[in-house]
């Protein structure tokens, strides 16, 4: 049999951890672009059904300062992201993890119960759907596909703001569970004690 | 102490590679330099085609840096040179006499907002060819559309593979009507790979040239590649 796993391994716990402050400079900086034209839907033909819209975001939730700061911390960050969360799916399916950590179909010895599965499939979804939004956002003339895919520009900007909200709530969600199950934070660090897989 | 020490240092050394002040320098520069390959390796010679829905001409947007709205300066003429064998001054009426194209395009400005028109005019690969123009890496466009009356005009330069994309041009035509003074009367550049702030108004001249001259917002820290 192979070796007993830590319930967190090595590279689940990089991986975590770098994606906070990653996912914070996304976010801040995602909120200064967006203060730059609050608003949704093309010129003449505005989406007014899109929450949050005509939001001026405060100072303190904003990083980059002005918007070609801002952008140049996006379009830094963003591939911090992409090769983090990379190795986090690949890991993730080399290794069965995801047996343990995503919706799937029940099976015995979880050590996550349905509702903990399904968050952490959201949140995948939820980044997964941020990374093609935001490449369709990015270039949308030379990615036409993806864009059409996204609904077009103005599409894809909804799902990048509305997904970056469901992650936000996934982040609280998460904090408070830390907090209510604070026993296991350490894990997250140390990995926890050798168990059977 | 000395593990904070490293620590501190680190972190001084992050906001130095990341100030977001001067955004072409340091960390942020290099990555903006890599994303420019990127953005040079996406870019294809397909001609946007999408069936899109006009913008009321209203509703469209027209940004300007002088203090009003810049009227056509009585002797106007574009002017074509740089590295060419031809140096080229042209009137709207020489230019209404060359081929012209039509594409319908979206606009997508570094605001984040959208909208779309049709444009027509004169392909800048038109204009290399009628004045000789050598095969430069760069091509820069500049405008009567200045900030003060000392200063100079609004100005942006492309690699040349966007300048001689199929739809970019120089534009004379808005939704079938002459260019109005809200949109870069008598002429525009126009096209489908760049963000807005590349697409020159109120122009006078194209420039084929074989270095980069920047741009009036790139220079003040925004992305100089810009495309879409």
């Amino acid at each position: 049999m192979a070796k007993p796993r830590r319930p967190q391994p090595l590279l689940i716990r990089i991986t975590h951890w770098i994606n906070v402050p990653v996912l914070a400079i996304l976010a801040m900086s995602g909120l200064q672009i967006f203060l730059a034209y609050p608003f949704f839907g093309p010129r003449g033909a505005e989406y007014d059904w899109v929450p949050l819209s005509g939001w001026m975001p405060p100072e303190w939730i904003r990083a980059g300062g002005w918007l070609a700061g801002a952008r140049h911390l996006h379009f830094a960050f963003m591939w911090v992201l992409v090769i983090n969360a990379a190795i986090y799916v690949i890991y993730l399916a080399a290794s069965g993890e995801w047996r343990r950590r995503l919706l799937w179909r029940n099976q015995a010895r979880q050590r996550y119960n349905r509702l903990q599965r399904a968050a952490y499939t959201g949140a995948l979804v939820l980044g997964i759907a941020e990374v093609l939004s935001g490449l369709a956002m990015w270039k949308p003339v030379q990615l036409h596909r993806l864009t059409w895919l996204m609904g077009g520009f103005d599409g894809a900007r909804v799902i990048h703001f509305l997904a970056m909200l469901g992650l936000f709530g996934f982040v609280i969600g998460h904090v408070i569970m830390v907090i209510v199950h604070w026993r296991k934070f350490p894990e997250m660090i140390t990995g926890g004690k050798r168990e059977d897989a | 102490m000395r593990r904070r020490d490293a620590f501190r240092a680190l972190a001084g050394l992050g906001l130095v590679a990341c100030d977001t002040r001067k955004p072409h320098k340091g960390a942020l520069g290099a990555v903006e330099r890599f994303n420019e390959n990127v953005e040079g390796v996406l870019l294809s010679d397909r001609a946007a085609s999408e069936d899109l829905e006009l913008t009321p001409l209203e509703a469209f947007p027209g940004y300007h840096v002088a203090p009003a709205i810049p009227q056509v300066p009585h002797d106007w003429y574009l002017t074509i040179s740089g590295m060419v064998s031809k140096p080229l001054k042209l009137s709207l009426d020489d230019l209404r006499r060359m081929p012209r194209i039509d594409a319908r395009i979206r606009h997508h400005c570094v605001e984040g907002w959208t909208a779309v028109a049709d444009w027509g005019g004169v392909a800048i690969s038109e204009l290399a060819k009628l004045a000789g123009a050598k095969e430069t890496a760069y091509v820069e466009f500049r405008s009567f559309d200045a900030p003060s009356f000392e200063s100079r005009g609004y100005w942006s330069s492309w690699d040349r593979a966007s300048a001689f994309h199929s739809q970019t041009m120089v534009a004379y035509q808005m939704n079938g009507q002459p260019l109005s003074a809200k949109h870069g009367a008598p002429c525009r550049l126009y096209g489908s790979v760049k963000l807005g702030y590349k697409l020159v108004k109120y122009l006078t001249e194209v420039n084929f040239i074989d270095r980069r001259t920047g741009g009036y917002w790139e220079n003040k820290g925004y992305e100089w590649f810009a495309g879409v």
